[in-house]
């Protein structure tokens, strides 16, 4: 899926991998700096998680620091807050992101709030890493993208990486933030290419979008798995003569607002794309920064590629559902056409 | 004042066909040869439905499966004292019991396709669709059971999990509820033993989950559950006592999961041969076959002719699998509201031309 503009930004040096691999290699670099770091969650020990993520963890660092946890996704996060209070810095998998409900009633009532309500006294050291998003035809919740639920939610920040590089980077950084982090991985993207990927420890800063390619007519905002759905409708619509920016905001919470602004003055033209229900999704915000910072720059209205407001379908009709390249060049000719 | 003792429970296991195929005589059921002979027919049958689902799955023409190999007994002992004004809400690996009251394997088969159309259960069927949010439908069995209780009605409702959704709030909150309004619901928790990769063991310091039961104020019991004859008896009288308004009651089946969690799982990685090894020596089916053969009652030959018939109606249903035209895009949209609000109307006919419903 990835096109050559999919790797023409990272750094040459460094193994070939996939985002699993270093996904692998980042928790197990930051469990090896800092002892205060756990890993907890449902299948995360002998199993390395069901998708491999923490492979071969448990081996290298132990029942003490890994931990295979109840069935109880309320039980993850509460008991992980209070490892924070205690001194610990827990990186919890929820299994899929459609898994995170039970656990919601901690996320948003105390990870989120515990510094303010402690009035900085306390904190939470904590990452949330979940798979997110379609596109691998399972069963029912497993393709959830709930990530705006996530952004209304104050006091928490939400980090999707796009590629391996960025994977590791992020997760770095989201690790050493002081803060909750959720950490969304597009499942989709988990082997679907391999990238260079430093050997050594690097982050990413939190908060810092990047454009993942450059062009002049249209910009075209997006984030985790759409930024390679992003970037094929570019490709496309460069055989067109139509020159396509992709911006990569990497993180909604918090997010870069100069990168796409900036991006919109020059261009005139946006169109953004998630997978998430249209109606509230993160869209809708970009379309509202957009109105308040660019509106006079605008040749036509913002254009948003989502999914629909309906439950995410069943793997028959997953692809009906999910924003593709077509839908996306569609959407950029439509401000071109305006 | 002294210390006293405030109160004590004792958590029973019924066992009445041992894995070598010799039963308590004192404990057997009164069940005629036709009905003993039947439970056999109907654990086979779970088993060549399955043994097909595997199949299919490794020729890609479903997706993900959840196997059940192994807990035929925990499923065809409970399904043969079901009754039409019962209500089921299983989680997903009950595709024993619905094959067992009536839901056509080819929906199921379906399901894991990810065809939703096999979500929608046929008229006379009182059960919901699977769940797969670990332990979240037990609920449900406790509302369905508490219904039942005020519509003064003889059901009960079958709430279904598996070990590891005991872990969940959930699970918790559905006993406690069950327990404070008298909830005709019966708690039916298959422990086999995993839940994915974490063994029963990390998922509870308690040493059954039986004993949970008695915290919310009812009877739990456990029950072999590779013995059909034992999970027979333990769930028609706790089906008696729910039926009847005694109060809920919660049957924990000891059992195990012969294969991976799903065809998306290698248990390899994670649990050792030799314990699945020293389970297949308590396969379900076999120890019911050696009685039964003993007892004069089951042959070879009527084994063959059994799975001749089973394996062509499993044909059929593979047929009737394939036979289903693709469900039009559209669905996607059509049972979101009683009445589609504008909003939708617009993206639906939106999908309409940008797929020509799915064409
Ligand atoms: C709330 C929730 N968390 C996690 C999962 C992922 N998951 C699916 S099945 C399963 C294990 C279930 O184990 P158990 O309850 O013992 O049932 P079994 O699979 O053994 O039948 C897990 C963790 C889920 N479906 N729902
Ligand atoms: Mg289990």
């Amino acid at each position: 899926m990835a096109s050559d503009a999919a790797t023409a930004l990272a750094p040459s040096s460094g193994e070939r991998m996939t985002m699993v691999q270093a996904l692998n290699q980042a928790l197990a670099q930051e469990m090896e700096r800092d002892p205060a770091i756990l890993l907890m969650g449902e299948d995360v020990g002998p199993d390395g998680g069901v998708f491999r993520v923490t492979a071969g963890l448990i081996e290298r660092f132990g029942d003490q620091r890994v931990l295979d946890t109840p069935l109880a996704e309320s039980g993850i996060i509460g008991t992980a807050i209070g490892l924070c209070i205690g001194g610990f810095r827990p990186i919890t998998e929820i299994q899929f992101m459609g898994f995170i409900y039970p656990a919601i009633n901690q996320l948003f009532a105390h990870a989120a709030r515990l510094r303010n309500r402690s009035r900085g006294r306390l904190s939470v050291p904590l990452v949330v890493r979940m798979p997110y998003g379609g596109g691998i035809r399972p069963p029912e919740h497993h393709s959830e993208s709930y990530e705006a639920m996530l952004a209304n939610t104050p006091g928490l920040k939400t980090v999707i990486p796009a590629d391996p590089y960025d994977a590791k980077g992020l997760l770095i950084s989201a690790i050493r933030d002081d803060d909750p982090v959720i950490f969304l991985e597009p499942k989709r993207l988990y082997r679907a290419f391999r990238q260079a990927v430093p050997e050594e420890p690097y982050t990413v800063p939190i908060g810092k979008g990047r454009v993942y390619r450059p062009g002049k007519d249209v910009t075209v905002i997006a984030y985790g798995s759409m930024v390679q759905v992003a970037n094929a409708a570019a490709d496309r619509a460069a055989k067109q003569e139509i020159s396509v920016e992709v911006i990569d905001l990497r993180s909604i919470v918090p997010l870069d607002v100069e990168i796409f602004i900036e991006s919109v003055r020059k261009t005139g033209r946006a169109v953004v794309v998630h997978e998430a229900p249209r109606t509230c999704g993160f869209g809708a915000e970009i379309v509202a920064q957009i109105n308040e910072r660019a509106l006079l720059n605008l040749l036509a209205p913002v254009e948003r590629v989502t999914g629909f407001d309906t439950i995410f379908p069943g793997a028959v009709l997953e692809d009906h559902y999910m924003p593709n390249p077509d839908r996306v060049l569609a959407a950029i000719k439509r401000t071109l056409e305006f | 004042m002294p210390i006293i003792e405030v109160n004590h429970f004792t958590t029973r296991r019924l066992q009445i066909l041992d894995p070598s195929g010799v039963v308590d005589e004192q404990l057997m059921p009164d069940l005629g040869d036709e009905a003993l002979v039947g439970l056999l027919c109907s654990m086979l049958r779970m088993r060549t439905f399955d043994e097909k689902a595997l199949n299919l799955q490794r020729q890609g023409r479903i997706g993900t499966f959840g196997s059940l190999r192994g807990q035929e007994a925990a499923q065809a002992g409970l399904t043969l004292n079901l009754i039409d004004e019962d209500w089921l809400v299983p989680s997903i690996r009950e595709q024993g019991v619905l094959e067992g009251r009536g839901l056509p394997m080819h929906l199921y088969y379906s399901f894991c396709k990810g065809d939703e159309r096999a979500s929608q259960i046929p008229d006379g069927l009182n059960a919901t669709p699977q769940s797969i949010p670990i332990a979240s439908q037990l609920l449900h069995a406790a509302g369905l059971g508490m219904a039942l209780k005020l519509r003064n009605e003889e059901a009960a409702a079958v709430g279904f999990a598996g070990d590891g959704a005991t872990s969940e709030g959930d699970f918790h909150e559905a006993l406690n509820f069950a327990g404070v309004f008298g909830a005709q619901t019966l708690f039916y928790i298959q422990n086999n033993g995993w839940a994915i990769s974490v063994p029963f063991s990390q998922q509870t310091a308690a040493e059954t989950i039986a004993q949970k039961a008695f915290a919310y104020g009812f009877e739990g019991m456990q029950v072999d559950g590779n013995d059909v004859l034992a999970v027979y008896v333990a769930s028609r009288d706790a089906l008696d006592h729910v039926r009847s308004g005694k109060g809920p009651y919660l049957i924990e089946a000891l059992t195990y999961r012969m294969e991976s969690h799903t065809t998306a799982d290698d248990h390899t990685r994670y649990r050792p041969a030799a314990e699945v090894e020293a389970w297949r020596a308590r396969d379900p089916i076999s120890r019911m076959r050696t009685f039964l053969s003993r007892q004069g009652l089951w042959d070879e030959q009527q084994e063959a002719e059994l799975v001749a018939k089973v394996s062509a109606e499993v044909e059929a249903e593979v047929e009737a699998l394939e036979a289903m035209p693709r469900p039009p895009a559209t669905d996607i949209f059509d049972y979101m509201f009683a009445e589609l609000p504008a909003t939708l109307i617009e993206q639906r006919q939106q999908l309409i031309a940008e797929s020509r419903n799915g064409k």
